[in-house]
């Protein structure tokens, strides 16, 4: 028994294994799609940094110095070792190292999104499963309208009736969040309520209705009637019996709205001037400051990665046919 | 007789259809339970049986609602009952055992706990006390491994381990009434038997009341005092177990009679022997292909068949014996790994893409299930044109024609060709599937359970049909089927398949005498009888116990040899059992002497 016990973690061991190594390749995969695609990118840095009227002398000097006149293949396994050993590159626009400048941003952008994810996941699951749990009902109905409305409002105009409603009209909080000088809970609140409000609004329909159809998918099974038969109150049979075998696809869902959380927030960053991640690359791709475009490329995808393996992860492990193979 | 305990008056129960209107599809039912005996339910697919006894917990499914009628438990009402009694009588006062254990068990807890859930819902015992009795259940129904089974997940025991895993579930609260769903109805019938014998066990010994719900009139026959028979929601006949089999009243309670009686559809006399289909030391499997040419997980070993011109093979087997998977080598679906099939003299590849469209149209099969190998966006013309135009080129007037002949030759009326299937009763799907392999013009049909999934009276045409058209059309067919009374009335040749080995092969008459191999013998003597008292009648040696697994033997050994209540200690588990043949022509893979098997065996005789 303890011999097959061991032999069934040692297979879950390997499952799990299995998945970060794929993640890995994955990784490297998008690494050389990302160099790949920004050498391609118009436009030359040299020529952008000294402007037009540079004399083509220059030019060539400064694509020396930068190392922009070597193989593309060379480029990359150099910038390969460097991402390896934690060394981004400079800045082309700044001239300062790239790791430094993602170092102001991302705790920021990790913050926001940590913020928006522990606001937005218990609402998000609760109205899931409650609309489930009264699938067809008046408040099923209801919170279907409601939350296909907010998905269907664009994020910009969801901000911007914010900011014209708190920040003009009644004044209680601040336009802008650059998030410098937080002391107190109270300006940490000021500071967040806006922004986290605006991207819930995005991510919150969408976690809910994917925790809606999984939970009623599970609420269908025969093991589901036979709780009801053995007793079972409504709200045990959802959180007890239909909630567990939904998780994977629940953890799969949130894992996809949470990675929106640092690449695709760049509205809400530029309409309440938050010092976030998603705008240093957008002012990058201006300024064709590739080493920083590809530096944020490479930290959304780590991260859309990472959440992705996680709920795999989660699914795995929170399936004992899964887990006991 | 005093105040029966179970009383359903007048019981109506509506649906909403899909267009919105009410029909009812329970009507007017009416029966009684005295305290402590077993009241049968017994109809076909559609007659409303479950959704009478779901009516007995007070629950009706999605999209029906009571109409009309009374369900009196003791003395409560069960149908005026709001939803917080109606959460104290489910579970508590009635429990329900579901026809599919393995769909019933939540897959993501422990066994023990969903258990005990009712006891924990119902508060009527702490944790550790439910669990000491539910070890005590379990060990009442013959559960391997009491202590220790509560602890692992559904995937990890047996269906009918499951089965009465739910028994133990159900009877954990001590319920007044026990509502028994076809328990045993997806269950081999060598775990059937295990099954019925444990419920009848406990059932009997705490005097439960109970309604048992089944199709089955032979299994019925052995746990039921009383049977109602039930057909398109209404009552057509009820009365004591005994009088209902043996002098039925009702034209529909005598022909589910005579549609679980069997007659033979196939004749002894002489046939040609010219060899159509012949398969030599077949061996196949999933998985990776190992250093030997053998598949990881093997399903056959070593198999041999022949099945002549016109004649029709019966194989048999429980479910994972290996059976399907032989249909799927014929037809190509699944690379031999070993051996060699011979169809009409010449090799026939194994490998999909190396036969010959000729050899596609010479073969065809017949699955299971109507429903899901029929395309539902398809006309049954455009189902039944596609093989006509890919096989025989045949197009346009002439298809239309043939589309006509084909539903006339299948019994079904032309005018069903421009329907859809979802627009088909399950008999009638079965028939367009046995047209659309009758349009290649095929000489072997593969039929896969082809009754299955389908009512007795429905397969009993079904397999008259089959008859038929091997008369009219002369094809062979190789017929799998997991019911031997279905297998003897339709084959000329029967094949037992254990383990994917062929244990016993032999002509129809030839397996029904002995001497068996002792699986055949466990599988003939499994099939309950239509009388009662037959299961009490067994001897005892039918029910040694099942083995936990079917753990890697050395090679060659005897398959079935861990449930064999005939091994011989330091031979079968030492040697190779040699192919024997016996002088009525059949062959058992075998230690034993056939006067020895003979000896011993449970059957004697069977008159067909």
């Amino acid at each position: 028994m303890a011999e097959a016990s061991r032999a069934i973690r040692a297979s879950a061991v390997r499952l799990v294994l299995n998945r970060v190594a794929y993640g890995a390749v994955t990784l490297l995969l998008v690494s050389a799609v990302i160099f790949l695609i920004t050498s391609w990118l118009p436009g030359d840095a040299a020529q952008e940094l000294l402007g037009q009227s540079a004399t083509p002398e220059a030019v060539a000097a400064l694509r020396e110095k930068l190392g922009l006149d070597r193989s593309p293949l060379a480029r990359y396994g150099a910038w390969l070792r460097g991402l390896a050993t934690g060394d981004l590159g400079v800045s082309l626009a700044a001239n300062t190292p790239v790791a430094d400048l993602v170092a102001t941003r991302l705790p920021k952008s990790l913050l926001l999104a940590a913020v928006t994810a522990v606001v937005s996941v218990p609402i998000a699951l609760t109205i899931g499963i409650v609309s489930a749990m009264w699938r067809g009902r008046r408040l099923d109905r209801s919170l279907n309208v409601a939350t296909l409305s907010m998905v269907a409002v664009p994020e910009f105009l969801i901000a911007t009736i914010a900011v014209l409603v708190f920040a003009v009209k009644l004044r209680w909080l601040p336009a802008l969040s650059n998030a410098v000088d937080i002391g107190s809970a109270s300006q940490f609140f000021r500071t967040y309520a806006m922004p986290v409000l605006t991207l819930c609004f995005v991510i919150v329909a969408q976690m809910a209705r994917m925790t809606r159809a999984a939970v009623i998918d599970q609420l269908n099974a025969s093991y589901v009637e036979m709780a009801v038969l053995k007793g079972a109150r409504p709200a045990h049979v959802a959180l007890r019996h239909a909630l567990p075998n939904a998780i994977g696809p629940i953890a799969n869902a949130v894992a996809l709205s949470l990675s929106y959380l640092l690449g695709g927030v760049v509205i809400v960053e530029s309409i309440f001037n938050y010092p976030g991640i998603a705008s240093l690359m957008v002012d990058a791709v201006t300024n064709r400051d590739i080493p920083v475009v590809q530096a944020c490329a490479m930290i959304f995808c780590f991260a859309y990665l990472l959440l992705v393996l996680v709920a795999d992860l989660v699914a795995i492990l929170s399936n004992p046919r899964l887990r006991h193979r | 007789m005093a105040q029966p305990h179970v009383q359903v008056t007048g019981l109506c129960v509506a649906a909403r259809g899909p267009g919105g209107s009410e029909a009812l599809i329970v009507r007017d039912v009416s029966f009684a339970i005295p305290k402590g005996q077993v009241l049968a339910l017994i109809g076909e697919s559609g007659s409303g049986k479950t959704t009478i006894a779901l009516s007995l917990l007070g629950y009706a499914r999605p999209g029906c609602r009571f109409a009309a009628g009374t369900v009196r438990i003791g003395s409560t009402d069960v149908l005026s009952l709001d939803d917080e009694e109606l959460y104290r009588l489910r579970g508590g006062q009635v429990s329900y055992i579901a026809q599919s254990a393995a769909a019933a068990f939540n897959p993501m807890k422990t066994i023990m706990d969903q258990v005990v859930e009712g006891t924990a819902i119902h508060g009527t015992l702490t944790r550790s006390a439910s669990e000491t009795r539910a070890v005590e259940l379990f060990r009442a129904l013959a559960l391997p491994d009491p202590e220790g089974i509560g602890s692992r997940y559904p995937h990890q025991v047996s269906g009918g381990q499951l089965q009465r895993l739910m028994a133990a579930m159900a009877l954990i609260t001590e319920p007044e009434l026990v509502v028994l769903d076809e328990p045993t109805t997806a269950l081999d019938v060598t775990t059937q038997i295990e099954v019925l014998r444990a419920f009848r066990h406990v059932v009997r010994e705490r005097g439960t009341t109970a309604v048992y719900v089944s199709h089955d009139l032979a299994v019925v026959a052995q746990m039921a005092d009383r049977i109602v028979v039930l057909s398109e929601g209404e009552v057509r006949e009820s009365g004591a177990t005994a009088d209902i089999l043996e002098r039925p009243r009702h034209d529909y309670t005598r022909s589910l009679l005579a549609a679980a009686r069997p007659k033979p559809r196939t004749t002894d006399e002489p046939r040609e022997d010219t060899p159509l289909l012949e398969v030599r030391d077949l061996g196949a499997g999933y998985g990776r292909v190992g250093a030997d040419g053998l598949p990881e997980i093997r399903v056959l070993d070593a198999i041999d068949l022949t099945i002549p011109r016109g004649a029709t093979l019966g194989v048999i087997g429980e479910s994972g014996c290996g059976k399907t998977t032989l249909a799927r080598v014929v037809a190509g679906l699944v690379p031999a790994a070993r051996g060699e099939v011979r169809f009409d003299g010449e090799p026939l590849p194994t490998n999909l893409h190396q036969r010959t469209k000729e050899q596609f149209r010479r073969i065809q099969i017949v699955f299971q299930n109507a429903d899901t190998v029929l395309n539902p966006a398809h006309t049954i013309r455009s189902i039944l044109e596609r093989p006509l135009a890919f096989y025989r080129g045949v197009t346009g007037e002439a298809a239309g024609r043939r589309v006509a002949e084909l539903l006339d030759l299948v019994k079904l009326p032309g005018s069903l060709a421009d329907r859809r299937p979802a627009e088909l009763s399950g008999g009638q799907k079965q028939r367009v599937n046995l047209a659309r392999a009758l349009a290649a013009e095929p000489d072997l049909i593969l039929c896969d359970e082809v009754t299955s999934a389908l009512d007795t009276v429905v397969g009993a045409a079904i397999l008259d049909l089959l008859a038929e058209l091997r008369r009219s059309l002369g094809v062979s067919y190789l017929f799998i089927s997991h019911d031997i009374s279905t297998v003897r009335a339709v084959c000329d040749d029967i094949l037992v398949l254990y383990a994917g080995r062929k244990v016993e092969s032999g002509s129809r008459s030839a397996l029904a005498a002995p001497p068996y191999h002792p699986y055949a013998d466990l599988l003939i003597a499994s099939v309950p009888e239509l009388r009662t008292g037959w299961l009490e009648g067994l001897p005892p040696r039918v029910t040694i116990p099942i083995a936990e697994t079917h753990a890697a033997q050395p090679a060659g050994l005897c398959p079935f040899l861990d449930r064999c209540p005939l091994r011989v200690p330091g031979l079968c588990d030492r040697l190779a059992p040699p192919r024997q043949r016996f002088p009525s022509g059949k062959e058992v893979l075998c230690h034993r002497e056939g006067e020895d098997l003979a000896r011993h065996q449970l059957n004697t005789a069977i008159t067909t």
